[in-house]
């Protein structure tokens, strides 16, 4: 076993072996490099597709800037969430409090963009110096006549998760406020999708296809008017558990309307939330026309994996993703296009998430929790990986260690969700654990290419890296 | 996405749109990573650390290793004297680095955190490994910038590491400011081509520009030894590259180790270069060698070649203070007017500077530190410009202005990837901004003239 900060060892599980839960959960050990965020992070991310309001990092410059559309959470409409406006706040704020400063902002934007409602993010510091965000909030609200709601996403309060949750708070202030006359019978909202490269709208034409209503989408290419009326669908579909069960169980509890987790990537699970859905709605031409999607959708992409199925087949890919829910999809995806998963990891995934994780795992996969670049990279090359699937920061590890890799995070340029989705993911894996350009890694170059036969343009005797690192090795 | 934007400007004192700058953390751990075997520690939250660990990931296109001091609810409250220790304890035990290199965050600034005292207690209470260094720098994100923090953690390297031994060496100290790896390698080559002995702190070459190996390094081969950055107390002069990244540290080291110091502009353009070069061949008291003189021909030529393209035409920039400043230069040594030029960086000398630069023929341009993107584009609205040039930010306003010719420079480029290899400064890095920018104008002629005007030969 790879060394591991002793404080983790609970935390990293390989199935077949260790029959306790694995710890997770926890706050990351300080000290280590944990691929993790805070709060803060977790509210922006869930609310900034919100694309018609307007969104105020209330803080220093830092918070503001790092954010800066850095997710393709595209909009239909609007594209005022992309900018990035802060109260930059200085030394002078710091000591005498920034409330003024938030206020003179506030009215500013209100009055230059004219949105539908503000939310005006806290960052650190504003908790500790003490401003009252909510008076100023409810000030300027009175003042200009549009919702400006504050989100409690001071980075210390937690990791990612704490931020959903205040999101969701936030969101759910909303919810209720707008005439809900006209929604119908079958009709559903769709939480826990953010529109990247254009996910929602593939998801919401299955199910307007499918003759349900989708009232919003929550909160991919999100409207501010739609978050008011979504009290009015029948079933709310959570697609990203992690961040959004929140505000299904607020919808539940204020609103009676039942939720269903699910989610959109992969054949099997994209056409199980679609018949999740007609099911509950339980109307014969909605489940017909259902079927039909579905039938039609797989018959379509099915025979299309099959060349990437037959290239991919054997191939070992390890992955380390934000939620749990997306890591199940993705080892059933994998395992549709014949790769093994060997290595399952996340960074906010919960006792029961595990369980799961483990059940639908092979023997001798390891999972971990809240993993670091050291861990990452050791486990890629101890279980030999081809492809790893993960976010912006381990991009280039696994190009560093000559493996192929596939954002599936919100740097994703291309959806990857629904049926069509699993075709593009596909493509998408193919390109990379196939690409030519490992053959020139000196690690890759000295494995077998038998199953490749592109590694063997350079025969690895003709590699200079590769004679150096077999020399080295001796 | 800024279609919205009138020529209309207002001054605005509580709101920030769209920023040219960042805060001082990343700054100082970009600084850190330019030291061999460190750690750049975060003493704060969490999403620091992230944030910045990606935002330079993204730069770069190379992992970002840092650590943080995961700072809860009850730190915040209570002080994060736990958080460091066990951090230290973490980090010492696992990632053994040589130097472990924290900055504080607004966070950590405002509950008052004491870094020194931290350090004192770890190393009494014996937790401190033989031969491991600690060094910090106060980074407060509501002050200055993301150069405000690279030239604090530099200036800590001098305060924690140099040492004088009172044996003046026969080298001299080179603080390259906040350059990309392509630009600091440049600065070396340039100067050891020079025959110049010297030490030059901190040095991201070989750290963020890693050859492709196979292997994950933690530490790769690249940064300032420990070893280096000590013996800079015995230099015979410092030469800083860049008044608000690099002057802190040569200052500091003045006052610590009576070394005296020489202030250049970063070396972009032709003008800044021939000072760069000038001041090193006058430290390392040698010629300039043919070699450099034929670049600096070359890059002449170049000038004259394609000065018909570049004459008059109105140029927008923004960026960190020390690379517009000679960028400004150059631009006026092509012909070229700057017409708004910004900083996002606080700092009233930036103003005195650039207006120097442009002269009585500059006066109505607008110049200003610590400003944002929507006065720029504002003031582009008004009185519009040929080409832009700036970080990967400035792509909105080039859209929104019907693809304004758009030369990237500065930090950060988050989606292009030259910059991570090949330089802007020295003259070599001038022909490359020359090209790019002739390139820049010559592509929006062929693709928007009439057809009678698509001509075959530029």
């Amino acid at each position: 076993m790879i060394q591991v900060l002793e404080q983790r060892r609970a935390q990293i599980h390989r199935k077949g072996e260790t029959a306790t839960p694995l710890r997770c959960d926890r706050r990351s050990v300080a000290g280590s490099v944990t691929q993790r965020a805070c709060a803060f992070c977790g509210s922006r991310v869930v609310l900034y597709p919100i694309a018609d309001a307007l969104h105020l990092v209330h803080g220093p410059i830092g918070c503001a800037a790092y954010n800066w559309d850095i997710r393709g959470a595209l909009s239909s409409g609007p594209q005022l969430h992309r900018n990035s406006f802060s109260t930059d706040l200085q030394e002078m704020e710091v000591i005498y409090g920034g409330e003024r400063k938030l206020k003179q902002a506030l009215e500013e934007l209100i009055d230059r963009y004219r949105p539908k409602a503000a939310f005006v993010y806290s960052t650190c510091i504003v908790g500790v110096i003490g401003d009252d965000v909510e008076a100023v909030c409810r000030q300027v609200a009175r003042a200009k006549g549009i919702d400006v709601i504050p989100v409690a996403s001071e980075g210390f309060r937690g990791t990612k998760k704490t931020g959903y949750q205040a999101a969701c708070e936030a969101a759910f202030k909303l919810v209720g406020t707008g005439d809900t006359t006209g929604i119908g019978a079958c009709s559903v909202n769709i939480l826990g999708d953010f529109n990247i490269a254009g996910e929602s709208w593939i998801i919401r034409r299955y199910f307007e296809e499918a003759g349900m209503e989708v009232v919003a989408t929550i909160t991919g290419d999100g409207r501010v008017d739609d978050l008011r009326r979504c009290h009015g669908a029948r079933l709310n579909l959570v697609q990203c558990s992690g961040s959004m069960t929140h505000l299904a169980k607020l919808l539940e509890t204020a609103h009676g309307i039942p939720m269903r987790r699910v989610s959109f990537f992969g054949l099997e699970d994209t056409a199980a939330a679609l018949y999740e859905a007609a099911n509950f709605f339980n109307d014969s031409a909605v489940l017909e026309r259902t079927r039909d999607l579905v039938g039609r959708e797989v018959g379509r992409v099915y025979p299309a994996l099959k060349k990437y199925r037959e290239a991919l087949a054997g191939k070992r890919a390890a992955l380390y993703v934000g939620g749990a829910f997306k890591a199940f999809s993705l080892v059933k995806a994998l395992k549709l296009l014949g790769m093994t998963t060997v290595l399952a990891g996340t960074q906010t995934g919960s006792p029961e998430d595990y369980e799961l994780l483990r059940e639908i795992c092979d023997d001798g996969t390891v999972i971990v929790d809240d993993s670091n670049p050291v861990e990452l990279a050791k486990f890629i090359l101890e279980l030999d990986v081809d492809l790893f699937i993960g976010g912006v920061k381990e991009r280039p590890i696994a190009y560093k260690l000559g493996v192929g890799f596939c954002d599936h995070n919100h740097e994703r340029k291309i959806p990857l969700a629904g049926f069509e989705g699993m075709l593009h993911f596909a493509r998408e894996v193919h390109a990379t654990v196939l690409s030519p350009v490992w053959q020139f890694v000196p690690r890759r170059s000295r494995r077998s290419s038998a199953s490749t036969p592109s590694r063997e343009i350079i025969s690895p005797s003709k590699n200079p890296a590769a004679v150096e690192e077999r020399k080295g090795l001796a | 996405m800024l279609n919205s934007t009138t020529s209309h400007h207002t001054e605005r004192q509580a709101l920030r749109v769209n920023p040219a700058k960042t805060c001082q953390p990343i700054g100082a751990m970009y600084a850190a990573l330019g030291i061999h075997n460190c750690l750049p520690h975060s003493h704060g939250s969490q999403g620091c650390c992230a944030y910045h660990r990606s935002h330079l990931t993204r730069h770069f296109k190379e992992p970002v290793m840092a650590t943080t001091s995961s700072f809860t609810e009850g730190a915040s409250v209570f002080g994060g004297l736990a958080n460091m220790t066990q951090a230290l304890t973490n980090i010492f035990s696992i990632y053994q680095p040589d130097v472990v290199a924290v900055h504080t965050t607004c966070l950590s600034e405002v509950i008052g955190d004491d870094l020194p005292m931290m350090f004192k207690k770890f190393r009494e209470d014996g937790k401190l490994p033989p031969g491991k260094h600690l060094i910090h720098a106060n980074t407060p994100s509501f002050q200055g910038s993301h150069i405000t923090g690279f030239a604090n953690m530099t200036t800590a390297m001098v305060r924690y590491l140099c040492e004088k031994s009172g044996e003046v060496c026969d080298r001299f100290n080179l603080l390259p400011g906040y350059l990309d790896p392509a630009d600091m390698r440049e600065v070396k080559r340039l100067a050891a081509g020079i025959g110049a002995r010297f030490v030059m702190f901190p040095d991201t070459s070989d750290v963020l520009d890693g050859p492709q190996t196979g292997r994950f390094q933690m530490y790769p081969q690249g940064g300032a030894t420990v070893e280096e950055i000590r013996s800079a107390g015995d230099g015979f002069a410092t030469l800083a590259l860049g008044f608000w990244a690099s002057e802190p540290a040569a200052k500091e080291l003045e006052h610590k180790c009576e070394v005296p110091y020489e202030l250049v502009e970063l070396p972009i353009g032709l003008g800044a270069t021939d000072a760069f070069v000038d001041a090193v061949r006058r430290l390392a008291a040698t010629e300039v060698p043919g070699e450099i003189e034929r670049e600096r021909g070359q890059l002449i030529d170049l000038m004259s070649d394609m000065s018909q393209y570049l004459h008059e035409k109105r140029v927008a920039v923004f960026g960190d203070p020390d690379h517009v400043i000679p960028l400004v230069r150059f631009l006026v040594e092509l012909g070229m007017r700057p017409v708004h030029v910004v900083t996002g960086t606080p700092g009233k000398a930036f103003e005195t500077n650039v207006r120097q630069l442009l002269g009585p023929a500059g006066a109505a341009a607008k110049v200003r530190a610590g400003e944002d993107l929507l006065s720029l584009h504002q003031w582009i609205k008004a009185e519009p410009v040929d080409l832009l040039i700036g970080n990967t930010y400035g792509k909105y306003i080039a859209r929104a202005e019907d693809n304004l010719p758009f030369v990237r420079f500065g930090f950060p480029i988050l989606d292009r990837v030259a910059h991570r290899l090949f330089p802007t400064v020295g003259y070599r890095g001038a022909m490359r901004l020359v090209a790019g920018i002739t390139d820049a104008l010559l592509d929006k002629k062929d693709r928007e003239c009439p057809e009678e005007f698509f001509e075959l030969v530029q």
